[in-house]
């Protein structure tokens, strides 16, 4: 066993593995994080996205080693009920979430987006969002909710 | 509810105790295998409905939510019924032990069934309430109302609480199917966008979804199939796996799988593990599967539809048109693979589960383990999106033999490519069209021919994997869904046949999938239709609403046509030599001839040089009646329209003779961002009418609406999903 040190939400957290190559992934959902989700464990899906030193990353193919000494954002960290990030309240506000379960990555994709380009256009949080599956098909209440996040319509 | 037994259960992870609530406080799931004993009669209203003594009230509902608002709608009908709001009703659903059964949440009936039980129990409810408050208060009871959780006199003055009329106690009532109903003139709450409950948790990371489940002692497993269907397991070697600290393999005959106490180290169990398997190569190929299902020779013949007979002579000018569609193979594509907790000894099994029917698995999972049905409790948690049966009962059958076998709790999790390549599939349906049109009679005869796999007689559930691998007391059959629907048109016409060849067998086990066979009986249909009115040289807006006489039908085909600013011509259009070549088309369905009306039109551009199809837009116009949840139907129907249009543009199962080789997004690809169209969505409310299923009858109009498109745009004609460039290319080069 050894011990991986990432900060996790602004907070100094050790994850204990014998496996360096083990995805970030489990070792958020075993410190029962459990708001990033195990899509498809390949890359191809979005759904464990979390922010890594503020990049939206697949937390399924980042190793805890690899991520050991870097600071995790996930979607429990972003913002909560009472005080919601400007993504979470427009996902709310527009009632984005079907069955929800991309929902964690979608809203972590989309925050990056914003903390990189405040005002996107529609082409660009559809490109954004390519990578993030979801099959709902609760794609238009995504994009009006970024667009509303970003003070844009809505 | 307030004095459940307490078992080790109620010392559940802090996190599983959140489950599915966020409006009304916690829903307990504390209980264990056995609860206090509820009433659970779908006939009681105390199995139904519970006033608490503390001013709220539960609900107990057997339909389950799945991302489609039922935690919402269901609150909005009991409320308005009963006179109170939906911040004070506390909502369990789908627990053997603590709600009625109310049949599987499928076929788009939790609202229009299970939702008009729940509105009677509550009004039978609110009859009592009444009733009683008129003995306390020496009035009449039509001098009394019922509103925000007490009864008061219509003149003012003071009232009586529920709670302090019944709280805590039973009404030990049967439902009154004639207890007075609302005047829908009334209503407050039914007709209302009010937000879903469920919303800001999963907004927020707290919700706990089944794969975020946990127990206390709970081992992790992961299954390890065989990589071929049908193969038998040989020999495993256990030595693979000792370096991994705490992995053990756990075999019961054909059955295999690893546990271990964290999940990774079951990840890498299974990965690790060596076993040997028989070979297998018994499914058909796939390039040959229509010839294969056409040529069967062990079906069953069933004639559906048989109006006007046989026509004698011929029509002078008439046309007459045939041609075969085929729909594939499609997997439910959930975004999370399939997850299930169980806790079962020798005597008693509770089992967690995201199934759309924890009633119905009862009966199924009693067998398997050799329990008596009342000794079995399955307890809905929800998952990732399931539409339809994917791997969810699945993964519960493999926790549950895995949790007698350890004699621990169990958690199975599905890998991506166990929930592609295993979930049950949408059956592959073939369909025969011939028809004979007149331009002034429109359709004179019609007559449909269709291949599909037939449900097995009696099957109380599908058919699971684990215990047929383990040797246990499995049903064998098939369970495809109700999947010969809308197999005839919805339009006037003297002669119409619909035969039906029930293949006994199908290539891949199939399940219902959202919507069963209806997206493909209605592709066929309402292109055949579009075909006809090409042919008759009419536009085919026109064609429809000349051929048709239901009034609800024609008012959704005349606002989807408006939203589309349609223009009357026939197909195909001015487009057809342009190198993005531009075209609208139209489909219409009346869901299983007696459910939702919904009408489409989609706007196309085809590029002709590579055969790729944009999506640009989609209008619909969507009548289910008295709608309960605006916000909550528009969801539904785009969801409908964008899951559809997936699997008619993309979606396929690939399989060898062995095995499903699709078994990840980049081989079974779905819609994405830059795929979706714009949608334009209007719907008709109709309070006065009853309330009918709104999760999957759009879905029906999408595949037929996209190839009428398509057709109009470039003058070719797609009979076959998906509509993938490289089939578009090729029937463009046919034209």
């Amino acid at each position: 066993m050894a011990n991986y040190r990432l900060r996790i939400n602004g907070v100094e957290r050790t994850i204990e593995s014998a496996d360096p190559n083990q995805p970030l992934l489990y070792g958020l959902r075993g410190l029962g994080l459990t708001a990033t989700k195990f899509g498809c464990g390949l890359g191809q899906c979005g759904a464990c996205s979390v922010l890594l030193d503020g990049s939206p990353t697949r937390s399924c193919l980042e190793t805890i080693a690899n991520a050991q000494g870097k600071s995790v954002v996930t979607l429990e960290g972003l913002g909560s009920i009472a005080t919601p990030h400007p993504v979470q309240a427009a996902f709310i506000k527009e009632q984005v979430p079907q069955c929800g379960y991309c929902t964690s990555g979608m809203i972590i994709s989309a925050a990056a987006l914003l903390a990189e380009k405040p005002k996107p256009t529609e082409d660009d949080i559809r490109t954004a969002l390519a990578g993030n599956l979801c099959r709902c098909g609760t794609h238009v209440r995504v994009i009006r909710a970024v667009m509303s996040a970003s003070g844009q319509g809505g | 509810m307030s004095a459940h037994a307490l078992t080790r259960r109620t010392m559940l992870k802090a996190g599983a105790l959140t489950v599915g609530f966020a409006l009304a406080g916690l829903q307990t799931r504390a209980e264990g295998a056995t609860p206090t004993p509820r009433m659970l009669d779908p006939n009681e209203l105390d199995s139904f409905l519970a006033v608490d003594g503390d001013g709220t009230v539960t609900l107990f509902c057997g339909k389950v939510d799945l991302g489609q608002g039922l935690r919402i709608a269901m609150r909005q009908i009991a409320g308005e019924e009963l006179g109170i709001g939906v911040d004070k009703i506390k909502y369990v659903e789908g627990d053997t032990a603590l709600t009625p059964d109310q049949g599987r949440t499928s076929g788009s009936n939790g609202i229009q069934r299970g939702g008009m039980q729940v509105r009677r129990a509550a009004a039978t409810a609110r009859e009592a309430l009444v009733a009683l408050a008129a003995q306390r208060l020496n009035m009449a009871a039509d001098d009394l109302i019922a509103a925000d959780g007490q009864v008061r006199p219509k003149n003012g003055g003071a009232g009586i609480r529920f709670s302090d009329l019944i709280g805590g106690r039973s009404f030990n009532l049967k439902l009154n199917p004639k207890a007075p109903l609302k005047n829908p003139a009334t209503y407050t709450l039914v007709g209302k966008p009010l937000p879903r409950p469920d919303v800001p948790a999963k907004c927020t990371g707290t919700f706990i979804y089944m794969q975020d489940f946990s127990l206390p002692d709970m081992v992790h497993a992961r299954v390890i199939r065989p990589p071929a269907i049908g193969a038998k397991l040989v020999a495993v070697d256990e030595a693979s796996i000792k370096d991994l600290s705490g992995a053990k393999a756990v075999r019961i005959k054909d059955f295999l799988a690893v546990i271990a106490d964290d999940e990774w180290t079951a990840v890498r169990a299974s990965r690790a593990l060596r076993a040997q398997w028989s070979e297998w190569s018994g499914l058909p190929e796939q390039d040959k599967l229509v010839a294969t299902l056409r040529g069967d020779s062990d079906i069953t013949d069933e004639v559906l539809v048989n109006r006007g007979g046989p026509r004698a002579g011929a029509v002078l000018g008439a046309i007459t048109r045939s041609a075969t569609y085929f729909w594939p193979m499609q997997s439910h594509g959930s975004i999370g693979p399939s997850c299930a907790v169980a806790d079962v000894n020798s005597e008693a099994a509770t089992i967690w589960t995201a199934s759309q029917g924890t009633h119905g698995n009862r009966k199924t999972f009693a067998r398997f383990l050799g329990l008596s049905e009342e000794a079995v409790r399955l307890i809905y948690v929800e998952g990732a999106g399931c539409y339809g049966m994917n791997g969810h009962e699945d993964a519960a059958a493999d926790a549950a033999i895995l949790s007698r076998a350890v004699g621990r709790p169990v958690r199975v999790q599905w890998s991506r490519q166990d929930e592609h390549g295993w979930d049950p599939k949408g059956p592959p349906q073939l369909l025969d069209i011939s028809g004979v049109v007149d331009p002034t009679e429109l359709i004179i005869e019609w007559r449909t021919t269709m291949w599909l796999p037939q449900t097995t007689r009696g099957l109380p559930d599908i058919p699971l994997l684990a215990p047929a691998a383990a040797g246990l007391d499995d049903v064998r059959g098939l369970q495809p869904g109700m999947i010969s629907q809308n197999a005839d048109p919805p339009y006037r016409a003297d002669h119409v046949q619909v035969l039906v060849h029930w293949l006994k067998d199908a290539p891949l086990r199939p399940a219902p999938i959202r919507s069963p066979g209806k997206p493909a009986n209605c592709f066929a249909v309402e292109s055949f239709t579009d075909e006809l009115a090409a042919a008759a040289g009419l536009d085919s807006v026109e064609f429809r609403l000349r051929a048709l006489s239901d009034p609800r039908g024609t008012e959704v085909i005349k606002r989807a046509a408006a939203l589309m600013n349609w223009q009357s011509r026939p197909s195909p259009g001015p487009d057809r030599n342009a190198a993005i070549m531009r075209g609208r088309g139209f489909a219409y369905v009346h869901y299983k001839h007696s459910e939702s009306y919904v009408a489409m039109g989609m706007e196309v551009a085809v590029e002709r040089s590579s055969g790729r199809i944009r999506v640009e837009r989609v209008a619909c116009a969507f009548d289910c009646g008295q709608i309960i949840n605006p916000d909550g139907v528009r969801a539904q129907v785009e969801g409908s329209i964008l899951q559809t249009l997936s699997r008619a543009l993309m979606e396929e199962v690939q399989f060898d003779r062995s095995h499903v080789t699709s078994v990840d997004w980049s081989s079974y690809p779905i819609l994405r961002f830059p795929d979706v169209p714009k949608l334009d969505i209007v719907l008709i409310d109709r309070p006065t009418e009853p309330p009918l299923g709104a999760g999957e009858a759009a879905c029906a109009p999408v595949g037929a609406a996209l190839a009428n498109a398509v057709f109009d745009a470039s003058g070719a004609r797609l009979r076959t999903v998906p509509f993938t460039p490289e089939r578009v290319k090729a029937t463009l080069d046919g034209v």
